[in-house]
């Protein structure tokens, strides 16, 4: 299954990450609309984005999450309703909403971050 | 996580393709579909049955400032609709559907119910039904607010709304089925263009139950996509399935576009979506630990009711059983297929529209036949099982399904149910008079036989259960079976409605809560019975009144907007009961700022707190007068029947005897030890039955009522809905005082129809000369529009034409307003009273932390929380 491997303890907060994931999947640097989240923390950062758990799959009233053949959650946009219980129940809350968009995003594992992240604190890995 | 799942069932598309095929259109209409912009499509459907005309309302602006939507709109148009003696089965009777301006939001919990009103054939008042299924927002997002059917049709018909197509039809549709579970799935396949298509078709029908009994039911269904089948919520109360069944009405359909999260265009989506999201948090972080809704929904207050005594059995004697166990949550859990997404419409993470899957029928037409059961929800575990003496789930479920199908209320065929079973079990019945009806306690089987004859329209079921409990009661009385005034105490009626499954007889709010309603005792006013009975928080008459204002007030407020109860104090923030004051954290504050939030972000009108109850109290107060012309709405009307207040018979006195005969020593400072219980007994009664009447003086107060329970004029007007038609019915019942001030403001001159006054300034009335001003600047109101208005007001004319010969100096008061043409209604300066009504010590306690920002999984989320349930 394939995932956004993190390492919060090499983050330096750069947040390269957040715009390329804004730019790639929006058009804009807006951190707002990034999947992935670099987050202040004591002594550090952490790090917040999907690790393709899969647990929305199963709230989502219109089978409109699934897996694909990589393992990687994805959504359909088209059957969604925009009702946002993924988001609500995202264990991790990194399911991710903005005003301007009506269906919720999540992180895919396409990659762009960890070319981006100059502290290489991102990788994509099997699990 | 995987579940066992059985979702095969038993079909009945076999022949689809022809049954469409046979249909015949009578009559067609074409419009543009639009979206709701703001939540509102300002239009309304108008279905005329009996010359098959269809056409279309515009909805005004002051129309919403009043009325606000759904239930709101119900009794507005049903008001324009009906004269003061319509009966229920006259043509002109009307069902109207709305889901108000809410209704159809994807992201709030609860957000996709349609409000049903009619007049009905129970109670011969205005009834209100708050259902789920996806009609009322499919039909909102083809472009209606509301659709509202008139008229009889000869033969069964259907009509369908095609919001892709904008195109309504009256058809003729002979081979589908007419009970529910059938004719859902026949005709969602019919108008759905294929498979992804059919969770945009809604079907609303009644079964064959609904064409013998007064007690029918409507079902909305949805379809779910897990399932791949329909599934069915009921519109229950007040026999609206009858009146569908009586207007030859087969079904009603929607096909309606594909939702999106925007599909009702708010104003401010971001405002909605974060509400929402705030509340599926606390869903996924609290519900196991308070109320399990989405493992049991609400059977999880069955063992809670049991456990505080207040579960009806027998009907309403006692309120626990030692075989509650075996219809307690454990069992519904078991029952109902777990983990998946049950919600009545789209984003309601509390999901408590469980289902038995693939339930095998014991009995009637079905027998053999693989179904899935939507329910039972606490009220038919309660009705239909403890309540009757029954304590066996299949029997529930069965009952259920039956009830369902057939189109009958399970609430009322639930307390019927069991008051025909108490008659029996004292011989006032026995086999003879019920057709071989074994209607002892206990006994499933005949509970489903008497069922399955109001389906085919024979014997005991459909003769007599079907007509009601209030009818019931006169009937046998009549036929000499029974003390006519034993059968008054323990028939649990009020107005003609049969009492929903809570035992009230130890709490004086909760009689009030039941009694003291518009529609007749629905717990969907005020359930005040922890706040009262057990937790003592509300001990003097006046902080009773208080909660029996604010909560109807409150709850009204669901109906107007498309909204369910459940996702507002079934859950709550997890700091609710240590932040808040108890009668505070009651009202669950963080929630009202979520409707607040929703409202104003939806609608782009922005609201407070108060201003809600205000919304509320408009619809709430026309509702009350709409009662008083339809004959009922007087204080008469509002009594409980003893059974509801205190123990009838010596049984019930001895099941109880140390709580009574305490509170014979505590409240009487009689020593219960001189006393035979028939004494007693008649003690608490004459003692019971005035606390009533003093409470009863005490909310009548509070909601701006005269001594008889009629809004005064001062309670009309500052609500805005001194209308004509509303001061005239309120009028001959007023106070000499009030009479007079109304006859001379809203006098109507010569003319048979009520006609506007000038306001006239008063020196010496500084208050009247204030709102006068107000008021002067609005355009009057226009002349009565229709025949039906004329005879409505006609009386009121005559009074009126008497007072303006006498009326002399008095002043007049600002022009009123007409319902047809409303003026706006600025919010009112005067602040309603929230008294805090005083309580100590929640039914819950909560203490909570949601680990900090979930950055590492499931683990993080730590919950303790000790949870009570409640409705």
């Amino acid at each position: 299954m394939k995932y956004l491997k993190t390492n919060p303890a090499q983050c330096k907060g750069v947040r390269a990450c957040e715009k390329i994931c804004a730019r790639t999947f929006f058009k804009t640097e807006d951190p707002e609309k990034s999947a992935i989240r670099v987050i202040q923390a004591e002594g550090g950062f952490e790090i917040n984005v999907c690790n393709q758990c899969g647990e929305c799959i199963e709230v989502c009233p219109v089978e409109a999450i699934y897996r694909n053949q990589q393992g990687v959650v994805m959504i359909n946009k088209s059957k969604c309703v925009g009702c946002y219980i993924c988001v609500g129940y995202c264990p991790t809350l990194s399911m991710k909403t903005h005003p301007d968009l009506r269906e919720p995003f999540k992180c895919v594992a396409c990659g762009a971050c960890v070319k981006a992240c100059p502290e290489k604190a991102l990788e994509i890995a099997e699990k | 996580m995987t579940y066992n799942r059985n979702f095969e069932y038993t079909r009945y598309l076999d022949n689809v393709e022809e049954m469409k095929k046979a249909h015949q259109v009578l009559a067609e209409y074409k419009f543009t579909p639009s979206h709701p912009e703001k939540g509102y499509c300002n239009r309304l459907l108008h279905i005329d049955l009996s010359a098959r005309k269809i056409s279309e309302r515009k909805i005004d602006q002051k129309t919403k400032d009043i009325f606000t939507g759904g239930r709101g709109f119900g009794l507005k148009y049903l008001w324009e609709a009906i004269k003061p003696n319509t009966r229920w089965s006259d043509p002109e009777n009307a069902i109207i559907i709305s889901p108000g301006p809410i209704g159809g939001i994807t992201q709030y919990p609860g957000s996709g119910k349609s409000l049903v009103v009619s007049l009905s054939p129970v109670t011969n008042i205005p009834i209100d039904s708050n259902v789920g299924g996806y009609f009322g927002p499919l039909m909102k997002f083809s472009g209606f607010d509301a659709l509202m059917v008139q008229g009889k049709s000869k033969d069964d018909v259907i009509v369908v709304l095609d919001g892709v197509a904008g195109r309504v039809t009256i058809e003729r549709a002979p081979l589908e089925a007419v009970d529910s579970h059938v004719a859902a799935e026949q005709f969602t396949h019919e108008y759905a263009e294929n498979q992804e298509d059919r969770r945009n078709v809604s079907v609303v029908s009644a079964g064959k139950a609904a064409e013998h009994a007064l007690i029918g039911c409507l079902n909305f269904s949805y379809y779910d996509v897990r399932r791949q089948a329909c599934r069915l919520k009921q519109a229950g109360r007040g026999g609206i399935g009858t009146v569908f069944r009586n207007k030859k009405i087969k079904a009603l359909i929607v096909h309606g576009p594909k939702v999106k999260g925007d599909s009702n265009h708010p104003v401010d989506p971001g405002r909605v979506a974060q509400a929402g999201i705030r509340l599926h948090k606390e869903m996924h972080d609290y519900d196991n630990k308070m109320c399990t809704m989405r493992k049991v929904g609400t059977t999880n207050i069955v063992d809670v009711m049991d456990a505080y005594d207040l579960l009806p059995t027998k009907n309403f004697q006692y309120g626990s059983h030692p075989e509650t166990p075996k219809i307690g949550k454990k069992v519904w859990e078991e029952y109902f297929t777990q983990g998946v997404p049950d919600g009545c419409w789209y984003g309601c993470s509390m999901s408590c529209a469980h289902g038995v899957d693939g339930y095998v029928l014991k009995t009637g037409p079905y027998k053999g036949h693989k179904v899935i059961v939507d329910g039972p929800e606490y009220e038919n575990a309660a009705g239909l099982g403890s309540n009757c003496g029954i304590f066996d789930p299949d029997w529930i479920v069965e009952c259920n399904f039956y009830c369902d199908t057939y189109g009958i209320d399970t609430i009322s065929y639930g307390t019927l149910c069991a008051f025909v079973m108490e008659c029996y079990d004292r011989g006032i019945l026995n086999q003879e008079r019920t057709g071989g009806l074994d209607l002892s306690w206990g006994n499933g089987q005949a509970q489903l036989e008497m069922l399955h004859q109001m389906a085919r329209g024979e014997g005991f079921g459909a003769q007599y259960a079907g007509q009601g409990v209030a009818r019931m009661k006169l009937m046998f009385a009549q036929n000499g079976w029974g003390d006519p005034q034993f059968l008054n105490d323990i028939a649990c009626e009020g107005k003609g409605l049969e009492q929903s499954e809570y035992m009230s007889k130890e709490s004086l709010a909760q009689q009030g809560g039941y009694y003291l309603t518009n529609k007749g005792p629905q717990h969907d006013e005020a359930w005040l019975i922890f706040m009262d009975m057990v937790n003592n928080q509300i001990p003097t008459f006046e902080n009773k009144a208080e909660a029996l204002y604010y909560f109807p007030m409150f709850r009204t407020w669901f109906g107007l907007n498309g909204l369910c109860k459940l996702p507002w104090n079934d859950i709550e923030p997890g700091d609710n009961r240590s932040k808040y004051p108890p009668t505070e954290a009651a009202k669950v504050p963080e929630h009202v700022q979520n409707y607040v939030d929703i409202f104003s972000g939806v609608t782009g009108r922005e609201i407070t707190k108060e201003e809600l109850i205000r919304m509320s109290e408009r619809v709430y107060q026309f509702q009350r007068v709409f009662d008083l012309r339809m004959g009922k709405g007087t204080r008469k009307f509002d009594l409980p029947p003893y059974r509801a207040m205190g123990p009838v018979t010596k049984e019930e006195y001895e099941s109880r005897q140390e709580r009574y005969d305490k509170q014979l020593k505590e409240w009487m400072d009689i020593d219960p030890a001189t006393r035979s219980i028939e004494e007693k007994i008649a003690l608490h009664r004459k003692y019971r039955t005035e606390r009533y009447q003093k409470l009863v003086d005490a909310v009548y107060k509070r909601r701006g009522w005269t001594s008889n329970g009629i809004p005064t004029l001062e309670t009309l007007r500052r609500n805005g809905i001194d209308f004509p038609e509303v001061v005239a019915t309120v009028l001959p019942h007023l106070s000499e005082g009030e009479a007079r001030e109304a006859r001379a403001a809203y006098s109507t001159g010569g003319s048979d129809r009520p006609k506007v006054g000038k306001p006239k300034a008063s020196p010496n009335k500084p208050k009247a000369k204030a709102v006068k001003k107000k008021t002067s600047a609005r355009k009057p109101a226009g002349k009565v529009k229709t025949k039906k208005k004329v005879a409505a007001t006609k009386t009121a004319s005559r009074t009126i034409k008497t007072a303006k010969r006498t009326k002399a100096n008095t002043p007049r008061k600002p022009a009123p307003r007409k319902i047809s043409k409303s003026v706006k209604v600025k919010p009112s300066s005067r602040k309603p009273s929230h008294k805090k009504p005083g309580r100590k010590g929640p039914a819950r306690r909560t203490e909570t932390k949601r680990a900090g920002k979930r950055s590492s999984a499931k683990t993080s989320r730590k919950v303790a929380r000790k949870v009570v349930g409640r409705r």
